[in-house]
Parts: C-alpha cells; structure tokens; sequence
C-alpha cells in the first residue's frame, strides 16, 4: 500500500518541479481531450501551445495577455501568502478599469489633451485609487466586523460587474453607438504608448515587470514584507514579536486592490481604448491560478502569467483555427491548477511504500 | 393578499437551491471540510441535469444525474483535501474555476434549448386552501424537499450516533481517531454528501427553475449558500431559514421593478449579493459567537497516526 509521510523539512526540488509535472499532466489531458473530440491530438496541443508564441505578433499579443494576469496575480501572491484570501481580483479590477476608463472619458469628453505621457501617471493613479478602494471594503468589513473576506470579495465582483453593465448600459453609453452597451472611444492621447509599432503591446508590461521586482524586493529585503510572510503562516509568532496583524491585512489588501486596479485601467485604456461589459476576460480569477502556479513568488508569478497566457490565446486559437469552443482553456487551466496542488503534496510528503496505512 | 401569496411562494422556490446547497456543504462543514467548489458543482450539476432531463425526458434522472455528478466533483476534491492534504481553500478555489469551464464547454449544445413542458405543480387538495394554497402548496416536490432535508439532516446530527461521529470529526478529528472511527472516510462521505445536494440544487436551478441552460446560470448561488453555513451557525434548521431570506430579497428586486420603482435593475441585482455582505458583517460582528459555533477543526488538514 501506498502511504504518505510528512517530510521534516519542505523539498525544494519537489517545489520547483511540481509545476513542471503539473504542466506535462494538464498537457496530457489536454491531448486525451483533443482525441476525444475527435481532433488530431498533436495539431491541437500545436495550436493551443505552440501558435500562440509564433513570431512577433504572437509575443507581443502574449505579453499583452500576461500585463493584467501578472498585475492581478502580484497582489495575490502577497495576499495568499499572508493568510488573506482574496479571491475577488476580479471585482478590483473591473473597478479600476471603471476608473481609469472613466478618468479617459471624462478628459476624452472635456478635449483636454495633456499627451500620452501626461496622462499614463494619471491613469496609473486612477486604477490603483479604484482597485484599492473596492478592495479597502473588504479590508474595512474584515478587520472591523470579523466577515470573510473570501465571501465579501467575491459578493464584491458581482457587484462590481452589475456596475460596469449599469455604466456602459446607462450614463456612460455612446450617444451615438447604435445603443451598443459601450462608451464613446477615448482619444487617441490617453490610449497606453505602444512598444512595437503595429502591435498592440503597451507599456504596461514593462510597469507589471517592474513591479514584480518591486513586489519582490518588499516581500524579501523589507522589515515590513518579513511581518508579513510571518504573519501568514504563524500568527501567534508574529503576535508574540509585535507585528500587527490588522495593518498587514490592511496593507495587502490595499496593494492587491491597487494592483488589479491598475490591471483594468490598462486594459481599458490599452487595447480596448473604450469601455464595454467584456473589458474582463476573466482575468482576476485565471489569476488565482497564476499565483499558485508561480509557487506565490512574485518572479513565479511573472513566468505562469506567460504561461497562463497563452492557454487564454491558446483557447481564442483553437476556437478560429479548430472550431473548439474557446471554454476549452478553463478547463485547461482547471487542471493546471489541480494537477499543481496534487503534485504539491510531495513538497511536504515522502511516499512510502508498504506498512501500515491510515484511514 | 393575492401578490402576498405569489410573493411567498416566489421566496419558497427561489430559496430551495440556496437551502439544498447550503444544507450539504453545512454537511461538510460539520465534518470539518470548507468547500469552496460549491459555485463549479452547482454548476457542473446544472448543465448535467439539464442534458439528462432533455435527453431523456425525466425531470427525476436529471436530477439523479446531478446530484451524481455533484457527489462525484466532490468527491475527487475530497481525495485531494483529505488524502494529500492540499489546502481546503485552494483546491475549492481550482473546483470553482474548473466547473465554470467545464459546464460552459459541456453546455453549448444545450444553450437555448427547451425542456418538455413544465407542469404546474400542486399538492393535492392543500393547493386550493385560499391565500395558503397558492403562497405555500404550488412548489415542486423538491422545495418540499429541501424542507425534509433540513428536518432529516438536525435529527441525523443531533439524534443518531453516526452524526454525533460526524460532528466529532469535525470538531476533534485526533480524539474521534484515537477512539478509532475512520476519520478520513467518514470526511470523504460528508464531502460527496454535501456534493450530492449542491448537485441537486444545481439540477433544480436548471430543470426547474429557470429552467434553461446558460453559461454561469448559478449566479453566486454556490457563494451564497456557503454563507449561509455561517449565517445558521452551522444548524440545519437555520440554514432553511437564512435560504427563504435571501430567496426573499432575490424575489423583492423583481417585485420592487414591477412596482415602478425608479432604481435601474443592475442596482436592484445587486440585492442578494449586498444582503449577503450585509448578513455576514452582522453576523459576524461577535467573533467569539463564530468560533464558539464553528466546527472547531473547520478548514484544517488531519494527519492520521503522527
């Protein structure tokens, strides 16, 4: 009989490579679905895993799909790590587009052409203000009244979509777009500057990587970042030794708000350039997904939002080139992340075989 | 009188897939495990129980085969939570995003499609009492259902000896294993119990009420119901009621924008999701209430023998 022991002492090689063996798992079972629908497994793995890196179209559409999963991502892997289960990215960032879009509309509207370069720090601004205020009710009701924040943020998404629709439906809707439920285009000059001419990857990856590095830099060389990761798994210690426990929930929860926040106001002002119900795709709960396949590293986070990304082409791919439903990446990334967390029993446990078993 | 009573059976049978659903995961939790997959079951079940009753015309085999493949989802969590010990939240969490996948890739056949007609429901005789007839005996049988679950489900957990078990897994999981019952197992049966029902509201929401198909058609049921589990402290009864409740405020919107009321509809769809809210900050205000009445292993992994 099989039997799993506990390890003394977490291994670091089954850490690194548990994402690896999830992925070859998810890959697998992504071939078995492909022949079962009766596709050519290997064409369909090519076109769901292989196109989307095809030539400098297929990268810069790969990093524009990583800019928000990496913002959104950041935020929860500082989140998960100390204990507080946000798992309304999603609403943060509907929030933040909301604002940063609103902030385009309204100078679009007013005529006020302060150039690309005056308005990305006030974009910046207006997503993270957003994002961080919806996050901060969940803060506020968690830490004041005790109340889940899993549920208040999740509540908080729905919420936070009936607004967008509200929105885009009723006062902000395009006077003249045929009562197409979207706003008017914003102007050319609050649209986020572009990296490579003709295509549509912006500035906002290079900010994601940055603050990547900086989410980095604060998670393992600050004082305040060591409360927190002490705080997360071992409350009592970082009681014992002073760290409040109400300023680090206050503070990841701002962080992670203002991050997604910004994730949707670059959507909204990025390649959209307007404001419709469909400025998500999803990307605050494919997020999740990335923070635990980035081992909740903030340097993690930034190669499974790659790799997260291009399941999301992949599955846009695979709809266009081999008429399967696009829905095929959440499955995709389904068992991605439960073929990860199965895999990660190894990091604490040794299998053992034979002897006596537990029931 | 006559609105009265339509909006009382409204309330009854829109609050029946939040009371199936939070009864089983209140199930689960009461052996100790949080399932935060309740939203994907739901959803998995719904497009099932939707395909089997088009397939085969019997509202009974689609609910069957809901709950089926609730129990079945719940199950393969309850391998990884309770076996490797993977972290509760997390796994719910790949449980909730993997449902909505699959239920949408499974469910674009069925989008737009009809079932046989739906009878109108009615308990013999009792249905033409006045005002009490129509408010209260025009439901489908599983709203009845769901009314005997609850009553079964306390008298299990307060009368029976397995649910005395039952509880002390969830409780103390170490002394229910040194007086040597299977903890592990008796976990994996709450798990796919609680599934089993989620499955059934599923089946209900998508048979019965709408009764269509579409992609992500629970709507923060599944969310809903486990804060329901709260909103009871964790008592069957209770959770009947906190389910007619939120059923209530789902009917009040539809109600406030037949009677002209000057809100747009998105804030009046807002109702249940703040309610919610609203609920568990009032609910949780007394954090020694919680804990005094939380399953005290609620959430936490169990390591036999070490």
């Amino acid at each position: 009989m099989i039997r799993l022991e506990v390890r003394s002492t977490p291994s670091r090689l089954a850490s690194a490579l548990s994402p690896l063996a999830a992925l070859l798992f998810t890959v697998a079972v992504a071939g078995l679905i492909f022949w079962a629908l009766g596709k050519d497994p290997v064409r369909g793995l090519k076109v769901f895993l292989w196109e989307p890196l095809h030539g400098t179209r297929g990268l810069t559409e790969l990093g524009l799909k990583a800019t928000p999963l990496t913002l959104c991502a950041l935020g929860l892997t500082v989140c998960f790590r100390s204990n507080v289960w946000n798992i309304g990215a999603e609403g943060q960032y509907l929030m933040g587009a909301i604002g940063g879009g609103g902030l385009a509309l309204w100078f679009t509207n007013a005529g006020l052409d302060v150039g690309r370069w005056g308005f990305f720090p006030l974009l910046l601004l207006a997503g993270a203000l957003a994002g961080a205020a919806w996050a901060a009710v969940v803060a506020l009701l968690r830490d004041r009244f005790n109340a889940s924040e899993i549920l208040v943020s999740l509540m908080l998404v729905y919420v936070a979509n009936l607004f967008l629709t509200w929105l885009v439906f009723g006062p902000w809707k395009d006077p003249k777009g045929f009562n197409f439920p979207q706003t008017t285009s914003f102007a050319a000059f609050t649209e986020v500057p572009r990296l490579v001419p003709g295509m549509r990857l912006h500035l906002g990856y290079p900010v994601a990587l940055l603050l990547a590095v900086a989410v980095w830099v604060f998670m393992f060389r600050t004082h305040r970042g060591l409360q927190l990761q002490v705080g997360g798994p071992a409350p009592l210690a970082a009681r014992y030794a002073g760290f409040s426990a109400r300023a680090a929930l206050w503070m990841v929860l701002l962080g992670s708000g203002a991050l997604a926040g910004v994730a949707g106001a670059f959507e909204a002002a990025g390649p959209m350039g307007q404001l419709t119900p469909h400025v998500s795709m999803g990307y605050g709960f494919t997020a999740i997904i990335v923070a635990f396949v980035g081992r909740l590293h903030p340097l993690g986070a930034v190669l499974s939002s790659l790799l997260l990304a291009v399941f999301v082409i992949g599955g846009e791919l695979a709809q266009s080139r081999i008429g399967l439903p696009a829905a095929l990446s959440g499955i995709f990334q389904g068992v991605l992340l439960f073929s990860l967390l199965a895999c990660d029993t190894l990091i604490n446990h040794r299998v053992r075989w034979g002897g006596s078993r537990g029931r | 009188m006559n609105d009265l009573a339509l909006l009382l059976a409204a309330t009854l049978s829109a609050g029946t897939p939040l009371a199936l659903a939070g009864l089983g995961l209140c199930i689960n939790e009461r052996a100790g495990v949080v399932n935060l997959g309740a939203e994907g079951m739901m959803l998995v079940s719904a497009v099932t129980g939707f395909a089997v009753a088009f397939h085969t015309g019997s509202d009974l085999l689609g609910f069957a085969a809901g709950a089926a493949a609730g129990a079945l989802v719940a199950a393969g969590f309850g391998f990884l939570v309770i076996w490797l010990n993977t972290n509760q939240y997390a796994t719910g969490l790949a449980v909730s995003l993997f449902g909505g996948g699959i239920s949408a890739f499974a469910g674009i056949d069925y989008v737009g499609r009809q079932l046989t007609e739906r009878l109108e429901h009615a308990v013999p005789g009792l249905s033409r009492i006045p005002f009490l007839g129509p408010a209260l005996f025009r439901q489908h049988a599983l709203a009845y259902g769901a009314m005997a679950a609850a009553l079964a489900i306390a008298a299990f957990f307060y009368r029976t000896r397995a649910g005395l078990v039952l509880r002390a897994v969830g409780e103390s999981p170490d002394a229910a294993h040194a007086l040597g019952y299977p903890v592990r197992r008796i976990r994996l049966a709450a798990v796919a119990l609680g599934g089993a029902l989620c499955g059934l509201s599923g089946a209900y929401l998508s048979v019965i009420y709408t009764p269509l198909w579409v992609e992500g058609m629970v709507a923060g049921r599944g969310w809903i119901a486990l804060a329901l589990t709260t909103f009871a402290s964790w008592r069957p009864g209770r959770v009947l009621l906190g389910a007619y409740l939120f059923g209530g405020v789902t009917m009040l919107q539809f109600r406030l924008q037949a009677q002209g009321v000057q809100l747009p509809s998105e804030f009046l769809g807002m109702l249940p999701y703040l309610s919610t809210v609203v609920v568990l900050v009032l609910i949780s205000r007394n954090p020694l209430r919680i804990r005094l009445d939380m399953p005290a292993s609620l959430g936490k992994p169990f390591f036999p023998g070490t």
